[in-house]
């Protein structure tokens, strides 16, 4: 199962990437997992996730081609 | 209503959806922005020309020389002024036929309701989690219809909260981010920079969504969060849904707003232990002391460069493992001295015997 990330704000710094695949993905908290094992970083940064361009609030079961986009918040103004 | 100076909007009433009616409802509106800065002064600056009726505006900052390359509503000559008497004045001159209301205070949980209540809408340009949360909850807790704008280096958010949508449903910023980051995490504007055309692009887009859902036209973002990137001109749409009350940590009533603490909420303690901070005078004779190490906190790539001898340790790595350090009197420093507080607190705690100390107003102060 392959599922396409979208990095925003300071992710997109701190992966040096918008944007990434994950194989085998039952659901988000598999991909929040497997990037914090892969990018120790991100442990201290906090973000919310949409899934196909809905905000979910817990778990969520993906599916193949599902799009996962991780969202900072922002404070400047 | 009669609409004063009715001429100067006449190519927005010639538009066809927009019409005599809808010019004549943002004539009614009281429309409060909360920030006049790098959001507040194009949206202000945008809603005053549109001919919005009554415009109130929240911010007890004063004008610097930093802000005039992206607050275009100030002049040289403005600097040292009260931002919402100084940004009052301008769009009174610019338009005399609107109401505009100054409020030079710092908004807080004890005033905001008193005052939000006195307009029909309300737009956030503030700059900081803390007063972000408080002018959310209270626009929930009023049900008045929240315009949201935030910046980060090269993104901008952009959202409409607490209006029904067809199906009856609302969502408000705690159902995206029911958590606030720790402070130092998400850096601000005088932190991390920002391209100035950032903040007059997403503060247009703030005042054009005022527009559309005060006058009845286009598709508002309701329920609906906007990312823009200035880097590659991408844009983000993503829906919005209610979390649970549970999930979103809001406060139930007004009662329980007016006993909330914003910057407790948002991690920022003002209890022990306390970081000694040092002026920039102190720290240039520190900075020949060889007792002293001098520590800069910032990440990694960030700007300027400190001419003097230092060690770079950035905050985000002593979150994660607190370093070694070889003397006992420390100055931290960083760009404008609140992360150096954050990095001097956690320090302080796992080396009780030493002396740490905090560069005021960071390294911004020290030229």
């Amino acid at each position: 199962m392959k599922v396409e990330i979208l990095l925003f704000g300071r992710l997109t710094e701190l992966l040096g990437q918008s944007h990434l695949q994950l194989e085998d993905m039952a659901d988000t908290d598999a991909v929040t997992e497997r990037l914090l094992d892969q990018y120790p970083a991100l442990q201290h940064i906090s973000y919310e996730i949409a899934v196909n361009q809905e905000v979910i609030h817990g778990n969520k079961p993906l599916t193949d081609g599902m799009t996962v986009a991780l969202m900072p918040p922002f404070s400047g103004g | 209503m009669e609409i004063k100076g009715k001429a100067r909007y006449e190519r927005q009433i010639i538009l066809k959806n927009f019409g005599l009616a809808g010019q004549q409802k943002l004539f009614a509106a009281k429309v409060l922005v909360i920030g006049a800065g790098g959001l507040g002064c194009p949206i202000l600056q945008y809603l005053a020309a549109a001919g919005v009726g009554t415009l109130g505006i929240v911010d007890n900052d004063v004008v610097e020389l930093s802000n005039l390359h992206r607050q275009i509503l100030y002049s040289v000559a403005d600097i040292g002024r009260l931002k919402a008497d100084c940004a009052a004045e301008k769009l009174s001159l610019f338009n005399p036929d609107i109401q505009v209301i100054s409020y030079p205070l710092e908004l807080s949980n004890q005033n905001a309701a008193l005052i939000l209540s006195k307009f029909d809408l309300v737009i956030d340009g503030s700059d900081n989690f803390p007063t972000r949360y408080m002018v959310n909850d209270a626009c929930a807790l009023l049900n008045l219809p929240l315009v949201y704008g935030a910046l980060s280096e090269s993104e901008g958010q952009v959202a409409i909260f607490n209006v029904s949508d067809a199906s009856g449903r609302k969502v408000n910023y705690r159902d995206i981010f029911p958590n606030p980051p720790q402070p130092g995490e998400v850096l601000n504007c005088s932190e991390a920079g920002v391209l100035g055309v950032l903040p007059g692009i997403i503060g247009t887009m703030q005042a054009s969504e005022a527009i559309k859902l005060i006058s009845g036209t286009g598709e508002p973002l309701i329920n609906q969060m906007l990312i823009y990137n200035i880097n590659n001109n991408q844009t983000y749409k993503i829906n919005l849904t209610a979390a649970n009350q549970e999930q979103n940590n809001a406060p139930a009533d007004l009662d329980a707003f007016l006993r909330m603490d914003y910057s407790w909420f948002c991690g920022i303690r003002t209890g022990a232990p306390e970081i000694q901070e040092v002026s920039p005078g102190e720290f240039r004779e520190i900075m020949f002391d060889d007792e002293f190490e001098l520590i800069d906190v910032r990440e990694l790539a960030e700007l300027p460069a400190a001419s003097f001898e230092h060690v770079r340790v950035p905050l985000s790595e002593i979150r994660k493992k607190i370093p070694a350090i070889a003397k006992d009197k420390i100055v931290l420093f960083c760009h404008s001295g609140v992360r150096s507080v954050i990095a001097g607190e956690l320090l302080q705690e796992a080396y009780p015997d030493k002396e740490f100390y905090s560069l005021k107003g960071g390294i911004l102060r020290l030229n």
